[in-house]
């Protein structure tokens, strides 16, 4: 199917399933009982899953198969968003030429990023992309904020090419040139794909439950799925067995007669246009774009998304943006009253015994439990989230078929 | 030339800071061959045992003071440190006053004992694994640490002033025969810089002149050979892990007065350093120094209003781009061995 | 004139003359063996042919052509294959995707973005690849992870590797180095199998005179940096020179 052997034709499948059924699956309690705090079914959150797995998608491209750590790939991410607020502010609102532009202007920073700093490995690679990733932090933060002089001075550049502190925002001045420049209530305009808003939404009621069904998360979910698809094509391309090929012995490869240089950069490039296509969606569900979005920490979540999923295996990254974006999400929420709520069946001193053991790992304490589980899985599990799924498997599987899973662990990861 | 000095004295503080961490990271990296992320999370760690002395010295109790009412005519009660009860009045006063000085004292033991246990407990099972794991690794552990000071000491920064003594500026100005005022500067970033000056000096004697110095840096050069010499150079490296890590907790002590400690400073740090190590060259202690106190010093004339005007922004750029320069011309930075992390 | 051509060749590291005025031609079809006590200059040698070292003064021509101043790659293109000492394969792929990997850089030459197609679709050069491995009894092991395997059968690997890049010049560096003697017997036996199904000229540098006598067809004696001689392996046997050259070496 679709150029795919059946294994990896099995996995999209899946994950085409899991991404469409989404708004059921991930509101399993209903509204009101006490559990409905874990339900993630809403659209804001569940666009960020899909997101934030085409960021981690792309990342992994250059990190799980050529083994470059780049710890500036957010850079990327806020060019991205940069660029679909300019489409939207000049041209209008529909959100495919803002993608478009997204993935181009991204693909070229990458392309100049990537051609010098790819001219360093190790620790230097991954030196050279957090300085330039801050640099442009530090250029989006002020430098290209600052007023510009000419007769537009008070319309569209007014705030500079990024907006600075408080981000690139939408105004009614705005030229628009080939949509409307207003809502016709005289708000702000919406982001649309041909007149369908992200923001619109329908709900069913079932019983005590209520599911959300949003534009925004569906236009994500495809664009994730293509992204998806596209990147277990190049795992199973001739590129993506050369990439391998590089982390695993960058001599060979030059005395077999082939530079590396030009596929680690092909790879540095597409990994960057994944990000800003993220970035980019990233505006389109909330349009505006700032400077945070380009600090070195959004670098460090997509590292440690990929790694917790499961770095060079193809469905990791995606298991670990929603992980992290679930555990941000809705683990920070819990707070004391709610853990003795839950506690309130033991007796009294044991209550808060119990409540004062938890409580440093959830709520605001959350980054805590992400360090914790992040270092356990780089000590114990390389493979992260997918190769403790694997061994779990395996356990339930039986004797018998570990033998099978032996033989099958040394094909490619999947 | 009045402000040529005022420049190179801004960035005496923060290139002291920079070098002083710089300078813990290459002592380990060096030494134990691991790039370690959480370098920044001892610096922090540092500055809040200053404010945990600070805390502890100003426990107090509450007593009745029966020469004083409220507004209501009952007896005031007024907090009095314990301090005040063990050493007297005045004594007590100035020991709480002098809390971040003395806050040296505690924080070499703590930082010792935290950079021994990190490296029996974490580091030493990553010498054989690739510098990437050892990067994830600690930057994971960076996060623990970052959150666990957080939760407890909460995520806004908590002024933790010098003593009084050294509150106030120096008139350089007076001094050089400029105009009075000309230039001012602290007295806490004077006693900062010569504070890494002496901490520093100190580390390179202690490598150039004790016989376990020697044969840190004969390990450093050929950590093999050392092995086969029949000393436990192991034991060694972990003593070598907690100096940096000591070295790196004073830098936080006392940096304490100059930036008010929170949570996230350590990364803040972190970043910055690294690229000051990368620019020094790799293993280089000497390099390490150099860069730091060079990046400062010019991140400070970069600052300038005057620089500013002509090219905005610079200031928060300049390491960066300094960085992308050295390292795509002097791939080994400033004073870099060869064959030091090449791939 | 020879398909190798090295002419007036110096090397110097700091004040250690590593090569002094070597000369050396290597004859289209034969095996030419490079032998010396350690420390004369063999290594330094390989390295200036495939591009690794770029020596201070001559010429090193290949088929004519300078190789002077290219890039490993470019230098594999040009037809020359190098076997390291230690195997250098790809050990987190399979035996297969090794093989597959010289495949398309013969094929393509250079850089080529091949990221949508598979490489399951790529007919020709599986059979290529499958073909070679048959050829050194390895297509029973073509699904296995590279890096578990023997070192003997990494060394073949590696071989296949390079041969299946139809080099005209293939370079091995001790091939033998630190194997048991069925190991070493097995790789004599392959390179002679080599040698009689394929046009190849093979440059070898070698320790073990059993090795070299075996299989080469000239030899020439490399001593602190400069050739001694230049024979075939009859003559070599009892010149005085090598004997004094190898003095306080057991061979």
């Amino acid at each position: 199917m679709l150029g795919l052997e059946k294994k990896d034709a099995t996995l999209l499948l899946i994950v085409f399933g899991l991404t469409m059924l989404a708004p059921f699956l991930l509101n399993p309690f209903p509204e009101g009982s006490a559990m409905a705090q874990f339900n993630a079914g809403y659209p804001d959150l569940m666009q960020r899953f899909v997101i934030f797995g085409i960021f981690a998608i792309g990342f992994n491209i250059l990190f799980g198969l050529t083994g470059y750590l780049s710890f500036g790939h957010a850079a990327f991410l806020g060019i991205g968003s940069y660029a679909a607020m300019w489409m939207f502010k000049l041209f209008g609102m529909n959100v495919i030429p803002a993608l478009a532009l997204s993935v181009v202007m991204s693909g070229l920073f990458a392309v100049l990023i990537g051609y010098v700093s790819l001219r360093r490995s190790g620790i230097y690679f991954s030196i050279l992309t957090l300085a330039f990733a801050m640099m442009s932090y530090a250029l989006a933060y002020s430098v290209l904020a600052t007023d510009m002089d000419g007769p537009d001075r008070q319309g569209l550049l007014q705030k500079g090419l990024t907006g600075g502190e408080t981000g690139l925002q939408l105004t009614l001045q705005d030229p628009r040139i080939l949509g409307q420049k207003a809502a016709e209530d005289g708000n702000l305009p919406v982001p649309n794909i041909f007149g369908l808003e992200m923001r619109s939404s329908a709900e069913l009621e079932l019983g005590n439950w209520v599911f959300t069904f949003s534009a925004g998360y569906y236009f994500s979910a495809v664009v994730m799925l293509i992204a998806f698809y596209l990147s277990i094509r190049i795992f199973r391309s001739p590129f993506g067995m050369m990439l391998r090929a590089i982390k695993s012995n960058q001599q060979r490869l030059n005395y077999t007669g082939l530079n590396p240089k030009p596929y680690t950069l092909a790879a540095f490039v597409i990994s960057g246009m994944y990000a800003g296509l993220a970035g980019g969606l990233m505006a389109s569900m909330d349009p505006l774009a700032g400077p945070e979005r380009m600090f070195w920490t959004a670098s460090g979540e997509v590292v440690l998304m990929t790694i917790l999923g499961g770095a060079g295996t193809l469905i990791g990254p995606v298991l670990g943006a929603g992980a992290i974006k679930y555990m941000e999400n809705i683990l920070s929420k819990i707070n004391s009253d709610i853990l003795h709520g839950w506690f309130a069946f033991l007796p009294d001193g044991l209550e808060d015994f119990v409540v004062a053991i938890i409580y440093p790992f959830i709520g605001k304490g959350w980054h805590l439990t992400l360090g914790l589980i992040f270092m356990a899985v780089v000590i114990f599990l390389p493979g992260g989230l997918v190769e403790a799924g694997q061994r779990v498997a395996r356990m339930f599987r039986g004797k018998k078929a570990e033998d099978d899973s032996k033989s099958a662990s040394t094909e490619p990861a999947e | 030339m009045d402000w040529f000095i005022l420049q190179l004295l801004n960035g005496l503080d923060k290139g002291s800071a920079y070098a002083l961490i710089a300078l813990g990271l290459t002592l380990i990296f060096g030494t134990l061959g691991v790039v370690n992320f959480a370098h920044g999370a001892l610096f922090m760690i540092g500055a809040f045992c200053a404010v945990t002395l600070s805390r502890i010295l100003t426990l107090s109790h509450q007593v009745v003071d029966e020469t004083k009412t409220d507004f209501l005519g009952n007896p005031l009660k007024v907090d009095v440190p314990y301090v005040y009860d063990i050493f007297g009045e005045s004594m007590g006063a100035s020991i709480i006053d002098w809390a971040v000085p003395l806050s040296i004292l505690f924080a070499i033991p703590v930082m010792i004992g935290i950079g021994v246990i990190m490296e029996r407990g974490l580091i030493k099972h990553f010498y054989k694994r690739p510098h990437a794991d050892q990067i994830l690794v600690t930057f994971g552990l960076a996060i623990v640490l970052q959150e666990i000071i957080k939760y407890y000491f909460g995520a806004n920064p908590i002024p933790t002033p010098a003593p009084e003594a050294f509150t106030g500026s120096f008139d350089f100005g007076a001094l050089l025969g400029f105009d009075p005022g000309s230039i001012i500067y602290p007295y806490w970033r004077i006693i900062y810089f010569i504070f890494a000056a002496i901490i520093i000096g100190g580390v390179f004697a202690f490598l150039q002149f004790t016989t376990f110095g020697m044969v840190v840096r004969a390990g450093m050069a050929d950590r093999e050979t050392v092995g086969l010499l029949g000393i436990n150079i192991d034991r060694r490296f972990t003593i070598m892990f907690g100096l940096a890590a000591a070295v790196a907790g004073l830098a936080g002590v006392m940096y304490t007065p100059i930036n008010s400690p929170n949570y996230h400073m350590g990364m803040d740090f972190l970043v910055l350093s690294f690229v000051v190590v990368v620019v020094g060259g790799m293993g280089s202690l000497p390099g390490a120094v150099l860069a730091g106190f060079l990046l400062g010093i010019l991140e400070s004339f970069a600052s300038m209003r005057e620089v500013i005007e002509i090219l905005p922004g610079i200031n928060q750029v300049i390491i960066y781009l300094v960085a992308i320069i050295i390292l795509l011309t002097r791939p080994r930075g400033l004073m870099g061995r060869k064959g030091v992390m090449e791939d | 004139m020879g398909i190798l051509e090295v002419k007036d060749v110096n090397k110097r590291f700091g004040g250690l003359q590593a090569l002094g005025d070597v000369n050396l031609s290597v004859q289209e079809n034969t095996v030419h063996a490079i032998i010396g006590p350690n420390g004369a200059g063999k290594s330094t040698l390989l390295n200036c042919l495939v591009g690794k070292l770029i020596p201070d003064t001559g010429s090193v021509l290949f088929d004519g052509q300078s190789v002077l101043g290219r890039t490993p790659h470019e230098i594999n293109q040009m037809g020359i294959s190098r076997v390291f000492q230690t195997p250098e394969i790809f050990g987190d792929l399979t035996v297969m995707e090794n093989m597959m990997i010289p495949c398309f850089a013969r094929r393509d030459g250079a850089f080529r973005l091949h990221a949508i197609e598979a490489v399951e679709n790529e007919a020709e050069l599986r059979d290529q690849a499958e073909a070679m491995l048959d050829d050194v009894n390895m297509l029973d092991k073509r699904n296995m992870h590279s890096a578990s395997m023997s070192r003997g059968d990494k060394r073949r690997l590696e071989m296949a590797m390079c041969l299946v890049q139809n080099p005209k010049l293939l370079l091995l560096d001790e091939p033998t180095a630190g194997m048991a003697r069925a190991d070493t017997n097995n790789t004599i036996d392959l390179l002679k199998e080599i040698k009689e199904k394929r046009d190849i000229t093979i440059a070898i540098i070698e320790h073990d005179m059993h090795v070299v006598f075996s299989l080469a067809d000239r030899i020439t004696v490399l001593a602190q940096g400069t050739p001694l001689v230049e024979d075939t392996p009859e003559n070599i046997k009892g010149h005085p020179k090598v004997q004094e050259a190898y003095l306080g070496e057991s061979h």
